[in-house]
């Protein structure tokens, strides 16, 4: 157990997925679960990454799934927080019980 | 134990710890620091991974990005320094139980399975091999989703405009 290996990445990226997991069940703050959402994320990149480098470091196609995720994790924040300004604006809560109707 | 694993295992536990604070802060404003620290914590990890690239990408655009957006929606929604509304304790009660035993159901499967690495020679993750494959047209290039991306980024980006616009009564 001294060389760091697959195993001890995978252990990492697993206990930051279900940390996520936590946070989005409990929060009741679109913020928070967007964070929440947004370390999910994080751990999948890492099992890409790590699955990259210890069992096919002749390819680089972790590399590539990991750009694009992070590009859409960017886009899908950008769109998530003008929803939850919209919201604001609307209903002066960004709490998700407050947020009944999402229609204009 | 040698010098580069006790850089992984502080990496790792500063990651996690800080993640960990970032699901439980009192105050909306601590969460995302909290959330900014475990982010550079992850660009940590691809840098001890060699993967330099990645690393750079991470703090670009999460650091750089994503965080500084989250805390400027904090600042337009919320007043910041007050504390948020707690959960009631079944909910959390019931939430960690779940998120706890499907930790260690997947850890389990982690144990139990045996992962068998390639034999072909290694490609090294540098700038330029990445960029050549992301835009070559060959069989093994990436240059359709890379064009696909850049149109959502577009859709996302009008997306945005016309959702967060302030709409006018009409004269």
């Amino acid at each position: 157990m001294n060389e760091i290996g697959l195993e001890h990445l995978l252990i990492v990226s697993t206990c930051l997925f279900f940390i996520g997991i936590y946070g989005f069940l409990t929060r009741r703050n679109m913020i928070t679960m967007l964070m929440s959402v947004e370390l999910i994320l994080n751990s999948v990149n890492i099992n890409f990454i790590a699955f990259n480098k210890y069992l096919f470091p002749d390819k680089l196609d972790g590399v590539f799934f990991t750009v694009f995720i992070i590009t859409i994790a960017a886009a899908e924040a950008a769109v998530a927080i003008a929803i939850i300004i919209n919201l604001y604006r609307h209903y002066k809560s960004i709490d998700v019980n407050d947020a009944e109707k999402m229609r204009f | 134990m040698s010098a580069s694993t006790i850089v992984f295992y502080i990496l790792a536990v500063g990651t996690i710890g800080s993640a960990l604070l970032a699901v439980t802060a009192n105050k909306i404003f601590r969460s995302a620091v909290y959330l900014l620290f475990s982010l550079i914590g992850i660009a940590g990890i691809y840098f001890y991974l060699n993967f330099e690239f990645i690393a750079a990408v991470q703090i670009v655009v999460y650091v750089g990005g994503i965080v500084v957006l989250i805390i400027f929606s904090i600042f337009l929604t919320h007043e910041s320094g007050k504390d948020m509304e707690k959960p009631n304790t079944m909910r959390v009660i019931f939430s960690a139980l779940s998120a706890l035993f499907a930790c260690l159901f997947t850890l389990f499967f982690i144990r139990e399975q045996t992962f068998i690495k390639t034999l072909n020679a290694s490609v090294e993750p540098t700038v330029k091999n990445i960029g050549r494959q992301m835009l070559s047209t060959t069989e093994h290039g990436f240059i359709l989703p890379f064009e696909v991306v850049s149109m959502l980024l577009l859709a996302a980006m009008i997306g945005c405009i016309v959702i967060a616009i302030k709409s006018r009564p009409a004269a």
